[in-house]
């Protein structure tokens, strides 16, 4: 996107005015993810990741969504595993880091179903948001030269106009639509991350659309207490969804664990399609809403439990370890 | 119990005795962590330990699942973002980086991308993920991986992170930082480093129970081996009791 063009359309569709955002996840899926639609989810794959936006996509069942997997890994797997995904730009995809590979992901690349269209390395990818937040067409930088991985990149290589030497220069990424989970934010969408922010500081200003996916909507006065906790101020917001446990069964940092009791069962059952169907079935489909889903995890029981172990209370377990 | 070890304890203490103390330490998946955390505990108690996700110097008692988890935050003194933590590293901070690998060469490119064609491949792997930044901007990079001829080959399917590229200046000639690159790779069998001119991998250590005749029987390319070729001490009590503590579960270390 040239960045003339991306200034236009901020100036155009972004709201300015203090208008409430606050939404349902099926509303906020509905109004900014549309097929084919280039969408980023921020956090880490399966750390702060909006896993209750990710459901409402495959429930409404949205196509050819092309993917930014700047580290993806429950979230892709999940959207790939209900075929909601054509095209994927990989920094990092189809694994679960220490869990392996992830058989859906890993299946769909290798027969076909799902194109790598590009490869990155995580900085690169970082760096082709924040050229897009500072509003410029690509940053410079000294990752990925003389590689594959920048050959299948649509980096370029020139000489340093002051030193002549080689530099590489990573191009902006403008994703469509990002979607980003927070601890909380208020209901224009003011949003404070608590802990790291991983690449979720520059994707909020990449991105043409943000839905903010929240543990939990406080008032303004509760943000402007402690201003310096805000990571994204509320005119970069479209939507602000509120949802307690929407990272799981990802790891929410200060608040719950990873759930490796359900990631064993989501691991095992999509080595095989029938697996993979009877697991969406299980807890996406045959679930009205993300409540739901939280239900049939095991509830209030499982959350305590996931609460206890994030605040070391109790040893994690790894069911999937052979 | 403690008596006896296991290639992978062998691989980890190996791993943890490279480590300086008073130095920044980028670590990737799995073995690193361990091996950092060993060392930091018995032999380097200011090594510094970064997480691409913006973890700086946990206080790590626990191998964690992901290189972003709230364990890499863990009474930190910074949790930051992806931004400052690969910027650091393009500044000059990061002394060692430490990955594993799917498959390396004899300059030390490293593929975790995919097996086969990139098209169609027989074997999707994840990509680079941080791995191509930490080859690329620490001094020194350390790669920890098991050893066989499917994975040290003559060319990579796929080079995901630079090594020495295709021999000595071509990683400067390319643009990648100045003296930069691979430092060491451990394996089940020994401890390699790179020939100071032609930058060939080059045996420097065996353990107790490896032989010469397993470096070469376990390498599709030819490893250059010196005249003096150390051996390492078996694993400590103490660096297999550290192991076991940090990796309760048997994920890295199995249990027997």
């Amino acid at each position: 996107m040239d960045p003339d063009e991306a200034r236009e359309w901020v100036r155009k569709n972004k709201q300015r005015e203090y208008i409430s955002k606050l939404m349902s996840p099926s509303e906020a899926v509905q109004k900014f993810i549309k097929d084919s639609s280039y969408v980023a989810f921020g956090g880490f794959g399966h750390v702060r990741v909006s896993i209750v936006i990710i459901h409402e996509i495959i429930r409404q069942n949205v196509k050819n969504l092309i993917y930014a997997a700047k580290t993806a890994v429950h979230d892709i797997d999940l959207l790939i595993a209900a075929g909601c995904v054509s095209r994927v730009e990989v920094a990092y995809a189809f694994g679960h880091e220490l869990r392996g590979l992830s058989p859906a992901g890993r299946r769909a690349v290798e027969t076909g179903e799902v194109e790598v269209v590009s490869e990155w390395s995580n900085a690169a990818f970082e760096w082709r948001f924040k050229a897009a937040a500072m509003g410029l067409p690509f940053l410079p930088a000294r990752v990925i030269a003389g590689t594959d991985t920048f050959k299948k990149s649509s980096s370029k290589i020139i000489r340093d106009p002051f030193s002549n030497k080689p530099i590489v220069l990573i191009p902006a990424c403008y994703p469509d639509v990002a979607v980003i989970h927070v601890h909380r934010a208020d209901i224009y969408g003011n949003a404070q991350i608590l802990g790291h922010t991983i690449m979720d500081f520059e994707l909020a200003r990449a991105a043409k659309r943000l839905i903010i996916t929240t543990e939990e909507v406080v008032p303004t006065e509760e943000i402007r207490r402690q201003p310096y906790q805000t990571t994204i101020p509320f005119f970069l917001v479209d939507a602000v969804v509120e949802q307690p446990f929407g990272s799981h069964p990802g790891n929410m940092p200060y608040i719950y664990a990873f759930d490796e009791e359900h990631f064993a069962e989501y691991l095992s059952l999509t080595k095989t399609r029938e697996g993979t169907l009877q697991y969406l079935q299980k807890y996406i489909y045959g679930v009205e809403d993300f409540w739901g889903y939280l239900e049939r995890i095991g509830g209030y029981r499982k959350l305590k439990y996931l609460m206890d172990l994030e605040k070391k209370r109790t040893e994690p377990i790894y069911p999937w370890v052979e | 119990m403690l008596t006896t070890y296991s290639p992978v304890e062998m691989m980890v203490a190996a791993a943890a005795r490279i480590l300086e103390d008073k130095k920044i330490v980028f670590v990737g998946t799995g073995m690193p962590i361990i091996a950092s955390i060993v060392a930091k505990r018995l032999y380097c108690p200011n090594l510094l330990i970064i997480f691409e996700a913006g973890g700086i110097d946990p206080l790590l008692d626990r191998l964690t699942v992901s290189v972003g988890s709230s364990y890499t935050i863990d009474r930190a003194i910074m949790a930051t973002s992806m931004d400052y933590v690969m910027s650091l590293a393009q500044r000059g901070y990061i002394d060692y980086g430490f990955l594993g690998a799917a498959q390396i060469d004899r300059y030390g490119n490293i593929n975790t991308t995919v097996i086969g064609d990139w098209r169609r491949p027989k074997v999707r792997l994840p990509g680079s993920g941080g791995a191509n930044d930490v080859g690329s901007l620490s001094w020194k990079t350390i790669t920890i991986m098991r050893q066989d001829k499917l994975r040290f080959v003559d060319r990579v399917d796929y080079v995901t992170t630079p090594g020495y590229l295709n021999g000595p200046g071509s990683r400067e000639r390319t643009g990648l930082p100045i003296n930069t690159g691979p430092y060491r790779v451990v394996t089940q069998i020994g401890v390699y480093g790179f020939h100071p001119e032609t930058k060939e991998m080059m045996l420097l250590a065996l353990y107790p129970n490896t032989t010469l005749k397993d470096v070469q029987e376990n390498s599709s390319f030819k490893i250059i081996v010196p005249e003096k070729v150390e051996v390492l001490d078996p694993p400590t009590i103490e660096e297999l009791k550290v192991m076991r503590e940090i990796d309760p579960a048997g994920i890295i270390i199995p249990r027997r």
